[in-house]
Parts: C-alpha cells; sequence; structure tokens
C-alpha cells in the first residue's frame, strides 16, 4: 500500500499484546483514559501547527489571489490573529468544546457543515473496502497459511506485498486508464439520474466500482499476512492434533478449530490500521473525485483553506484515536484468556 | 609485538564483523540483483546532468508536440508541454532519491534516539516518551504530513520534513526493543559497575550493538519514504519549480492533464513503474541484510 510508512511483513503481523490482569473496569477505564489523553493531543496539536508554526497564516491563505491590506486586516480579525498564543488556544478549544471548527475561508460555511456533507461518502466507501479487503485477506490468508511455503502462497503472498507496495493514487489511475468508458471517472452519481432510490442507489454503486478495487488492492495485504501468520501460529498446537486423532477431516479441521482461534488477531487489526485506510482513502478520493473527506482535504489543501484543513486533520484524527479504543476494547471482549485472568 | 591498544582491537573486530557480514550478504542473489539495480539507478541519477541537457526540462524550450507517443526522438513520448518523458523521469530519480534517503536518515535519527533514551532511561522518561510514540504511530502519519507540509513554504525540504519528523515512531519502538535486549546483557552491567556513565554506555555499548539494526530499518524505509514523496507531491505539495521534477509530480502532471483517459499509457507508466522497481530494489537489500543479521532467517 502506498502512503506513509510501509511496514515490513513481520512489522505488519505484529498484534497487540493482550494486556492481562487487572480489573475490568480498570482496564476500560484506563483505554478510554488514553483515547482522550490521545485525543487532547490532537487538539493541541491541530492548534500548534496552524497557529503557532513558522509560517504566516494570513499569507497561506491569500497565496495566488489579490490582497488589500483592509482584506488582510479584516481575515486577521474573523481567525482572532491579534490575540495572544495563549487567547487564540483558549478561544479555539472553547469553540471546539461546543462542537464549532471554526469557518472556512473559501466555502464560507462552518467547517463542520461541511464535514457533515462530506462524512457519509467516505465511511459508504471505507466501509464497503474494508468489509470486501477483510474477507478477501482472511479467504487468501487462511488458504496461504494452510499451505504454507505451496505455490499459491508464494503467489498470493507477493501479489499482496507489490500491490501494497504500489502507490494507491497510481494504481487508480491505471484503473481508470484501463477501463476507459466502463465506469464513471468522478463524482457519486450522474446529474441525469432518476431521483427514485433504486436508480440513484445503483448508479452510486456503479461509480463505487473503481474507487473501492482500488482501496481493497492496497488495503488487504496486512489481513491476509496477520491472517496468515496467525494461523501458522496456531498449526502446532495441540489441540489441532487432537481434532485430527479424532478423525476430523483436513478441512474440518480447518474450519472448525484453526481458523476460529486465528481469527482474534485479525479482528482487531481492522480497527487498528484505520489510519492506514483513511491514508488511502485520502488519494482514492482525489483520484476518483469521490466527494468525501479525503477529497475535502484535497480542496481545502489546493485552496489554501487553513481552518478547514484544520478540522479535517482534527475529525479524521480524532476518528482514527477512536477507533484504536474500540479495538482495545473489542480484544478484551473476543478472546477469553484475558477476560478470565 | 606490542599489544593494540582497545580502541584498535574495537575497530579491527568491527572490520572483520563487516567483512563476515558483506560475504554472507553476497550469498544472496536477491539482496546482491537489489544492490547492483540500486547502483546503476544512483549513477543515472548523478550522471543526469552529464548525460543530458538540462535545459530540456525547460518547458519553454521543449522541442517536441503535446502528449506525443514514443518515437525515436523521444523514446518515451512526450508530457503536455512537450517535453521528453524519459528525460523527466531520469531527473526526478534525483529529487525522489534525495527525499527517500534524507527523510528516512531524519526519522531513523529521531527513532533511534527516542528509542535508545526511554530503554536506557526506564520509569517514567519511558513511560513518557512511548506514550508519545504510540500516538503518533496511531496518527494516520499522510493526513499529519499534509498539514506539515501545507502550513511551511512549498518545496523539497518541507516535504523532506513532512515525511521524517511523521514515520519515526516504528523505528523508535524497534531500537527500544533492541536496546532493552542489550542492556540486559552482564557487559553492560559490568561497564556500569566500572563507572561507566550514562554517556558512556549508550555511546560506547549500546549505540554499536543497535547501529546494525538500525541500518537494516534505514534500508528497508527508504522505499516508504519514496512512496510517500510520491503521494505528497501528487497532492500538489512537491516543487512547484518544473525543472525539478520528481515522479510525484510526474504523475501529478499526468493526472492533472487526464493522462489515463487520453490513453497516454507512456507518461503515465514510467514514473509509477520507476517507483516499483526503487522501493523493491530497497526492499530486497533490507531483507538481505535482515538476514545476515538473524540467521533465523536464513534459508536452507
Amino acid at each position: 500500500m502506498s502512503d506513509i510508512l510501509i511496514p515490513t511483513e513481520e512489522a505488519l503481523a505484529e498484534v497487540p499484546p493482550p494486556t492481562r490482569g487487572g480489573g475490568t473496569v480498570r482496564y476500560v477505564l484506563t483505554k478510554i483514559g488514553g483515547g482522550l489523553i490521545s485525543f487532547a493531543l490532537v487538539i493541541v496539536l491541530g492548534f500548534l501547527l496552524f497557529r503557532a508554526l513558522p509560517g504566516n497564516v494570513i499569507a497561506t491563505m491569500t497565496r495566488g489571489r489579490p490582497a488589500t491590506p483592509e482584506m488582510i486586516a479584516q481575515l486577521e480579525d474573523e481567525y482572532g490573529l491579534n490575540d495572544s498564543l495563549w487567547q487564540q488556544f483558549l478561544t479555539y478549544v472553547g469553540n471546539l468544546l461546543h462542537g464549532d471548527l471554526g469557518n472556512s475561508y473559501i466555502f464560507r460555511v462552518p467547517v463542520l457543515q461541511k464535514i457533515e456533507e462530506r462524512l457519509w461518502p467516505t465511511v459508504l466507501l471505507v466501509g464497503v473496502a474494508t468489509l470486501i479487503s477483510v474477507a478477501l485477506g482472511l479467504w487468501l490468508g487462511t488458504r496461504s497459511g494452510w499451505r504454507r511455503g505451496s505455490r499459491f502462497d508464494r503467489v498470493s503472498t507477493g501479489v499482496a506485498l507489490t500491490l501494497w507496495s504500489t502507490p494507491t493514487f497510481w494504481l487508480g489511475m491505471l484503473l481508470l486508464a484501463g477501463t476507459t468508458g466502463l465506469f464513471p471517472t468522478a463524482g457519486l452519481v450522474y446529474s441525469d439520474t432518476p431521483p427514485d432510490f433504486f436508480s440513484q442507489a445503483v448508479d452510486m454503486a456503479h461509480h463505487l466500482v473503481l474507487p473501492t478495487i482500488t482501496l481493497v488492492a492496497v488495503t488487504y495485504a496486512q489481513y491476509q499476512l496477520v491472517m496468515r501468520s496467525s494461523l501458522i501460529e496456531e498449526m502446532g498446537a495441540d489441540y489441532l492434533t487432537t481434532a485430527r486423532a479424532k478423525g476430523l477431516r483436513d478441512d474440518q479441521v480447518r474450519r472448525k478449530h484453526a481458523v476460529p482461534n486465528a481469527l482474534l488477531p485479525t479482528v482487531t487489526l481492522v480497527f487498528l490500521h484505520l489510519g492506514f485506510v483513511i491514508a488511502g482513502a485520502i488519494t482514492t478520493e482525489t483520484v476518483f473525485s469521490w466527494p468525501g473527506l479525503g477529497l475535502l482535504t484535497y480542496d481545502a489543501l489546493r485552496v489554501h483553506d487553513l481552518p478547514l484543513l484544520q478540522g479535517t486533520f482534527v475529525v479524521l484524527a480524532g476518528a482514527v484515536i477512536f477507533m484504536n479504543v474500540i479495538a482495545d476494547l473489542l480484544y478484551r471482549v473476543l478472546d477469553p484468556r484475558v477476560r478470565a485472568s | 609485538m606490542t599489544t593494540p591498544s582497545p580502541r584498535a582491537l574495537a575497530w579491527r573486530r568491527r572490520g572483520a564483523a563487516f567483512a563476515a557480514g558483506w560475504r554472507e550478504f553476497a550469498k544472496q542473489r536477491t539482496g546482491l540483483v537489489g544492490l547492483g539495480v540500486l547502483v546503476v539507478i544512483v549513477l543515472l541519477a548523478l550522471l543526469a546532468p552529464v548525460l543530458t541537457d538540462q535545459e530540456n526540462l525547460d518547458v519553454t524550450k521543449a522541442t517536441g508536440g503535446r502528449m506525443e507517443s514514443p518515437s525515436w526522438e523521444f523514446l518515451l513520448g512526450t508530457d503536455r508541454a512537450g517535453r521528453s518523458v524519459l528525460l523527466l523521469t531520469l531527473w526526478s530519480a534525483r529529487i525522489s532519491l534525495t527525499v527517500g534517503l534524507v527523510a528516512t536518515l531524519i526519522s531513523v535519527a529521531i527513532g533511534t534516539v527516542i528509542g535508545i533514551l526511554a530503554a536506557h532511561f526506564g520509569r517514567w522518561v519511558s513511560a513518557g516518551l512511548m506514550r508519545v510514540t504510540d500516538f503518533f504511530l496511531v496518527l494516520p502519519s499522510l493526513v499529519l504530513a499534509i498539514a506539515l507540509s501545507s502550513v511551511l513554504e512549498r518545496g523539497v525540504g518541507t516535504i523532506i520534513l513532512a515525511i521524517g519528523l511523521t514515520s519515526w515512531p516504528a523505528a523508535a519502538r524497534l531500537v527500544r526493543a533492541q536496546t532493552l535486549t542489550i542492556e540486559a546483557r552482564p557487559y553492560i552491567e559490568r561497564s556500569k559497575a566500572l563507572g561507566g556513565g550514562h554517556f558512556h554506555v549508550i555511546s560506547k555499548h549500546v549505540l554499536p550493538a543497535v547501529a546494525p539494526l538500525v541500518f537494516v530499518n534505514t534500508t528497508l524505509a527508504v522505499g516508504s519514504a519514496i512512496v510517500s514523496e510520491s503521494t505528497l507531491s501528487f497532492l500538489g505539495l512537491g516543487d512547484p519549480d518544473p525543472m525539478r521534477p520528481s515522479w510525484g509530480s510526474m504523475l501529478r502532471s499526468a493526472w492533472l492533464d487526464s493522462a489515463m483517459i487520453a490513453g497516454a499509457w507512456w507518461y503515465l507508466l514510467p514514473p509509477g513503474i520507476a517507483i516499483g522497481i526503487v522501493v523493491l530494489a530497497f526492499t530486497m537489500c533490507g531483507r538481505a541484510l535482515e538476514s545476515v543479521l538473524n540467521p533465523r532467517l536464513r534459508e536452507g
């Protein structure tokens, strides 16, 4: 997969160590507390990045546009840039707590409203792509892990790793080039589609095909590799020998005994790797003009709309942290060994 | 014959270890192939000003037509401004490789310092540093890099910083784990008992011991830094100067010029394939180095 940091196979296969001991309540509180601290850090970081870095906010926002001194003064006033940094920070946090992310400089509407508009296309794309890539990864991982070292194993692992290290946007562009005329190249629906639910849904599914394939192609490797290595780890376990000794067929041993146990790390991984999927979604949405949060980030970047960019940063980072807390909690629920101790 | 000083002895041993490592590396075909490919590409990138004329990158002096398909004059066709795609791909290697290498060095340096400090000092220093590391590990680094490079002045330096400052957490975890195992060994205890201070223990014992691992990690990380560079440049955060192209900015132009709809495969494929080859070559070298360090990974 593309985008920052390609972990090695081993890092990919790394699974959070189960935290043992301690009461459930304490565990839950620790994890939620940790999540809250991380979120507070995101908020501080969001402020520092966009206000305290040695770049002139106004100069960046008006880059490429004529700006009179009056306009600059008005902007400075609007964004409170004349206050002290500390005062600005307090205003920013206070507004955030009220759900106010400021106003977009270009769209002239509240940032939060813009984000709400663009939220669900991203949820749809990331959701569908994650479902497919988890299913695909689990299936391929099970097959390649069970027959480790086989031709299928070598080929499918190789393909997964290659796709994983391909730039997402390039893969999307290749898909666009290879399927000219077959699929829509941009947007959510055609403007001339009848407004009834069925036609709209079919049209949207048609638009969803290429972005989904792109996102699946660059993300399924992680599920496949983790499923593979966790299945290989289970292979030597005594209970599998017992199952075989009982006279179960190979297929049954795999499906009824090995796979359910090997599934655990992969399930939590789905939530842990959300940050990674979101990075992929930003470029995928950009290439296919899919009107989600990723495209909004790109648009904000393109027109130097810093308040909007700050908003998408806080929301995307916050979502990832939230999902990580969910992953930690889920691990506790799913793994009886952790629960019992 | 006089007894050699401890320093000379240490260096001689390191030299011997390095030679043994190289022999082991040379046994692996994939590693050698990767290294060979990298040497060729780096040489081509370095020799670009000698082999070709940078003037031809100037859009005002371009001689070709708009998005011409490959011909004898332009082996890989031309871009929208009529510049040779082959020439662009060659010159882009310079920026892409520089960004990849320097950004990786920054991130590995940060990661190594944080990892060693966290492992060496333990307790609250460790808790604090690891808390920060985990925070950055979880944070989608692309989102952070976008935010960073959008506020700073656009250019190669900003991209390097944005990648270097956001991709260190994995290295920090790795180095910390390695330092912990090294610090548990008796020779560290002996050094401390003989009065070795923090600086002495870290610089004389810990750092040389983690250096090979750091080196392998660096090799493996360059590929991902190059992909990151291409992503950030694709999003328009790269150097805006057309005389300093990178593979990412080439793909951005191809995208803006709708090369994929126009069927201009010669514009679309070379930069992407170049990225793929370089990433693969670094991974192959890194894997071979890894198995030199860790005999358990060796086959047969």
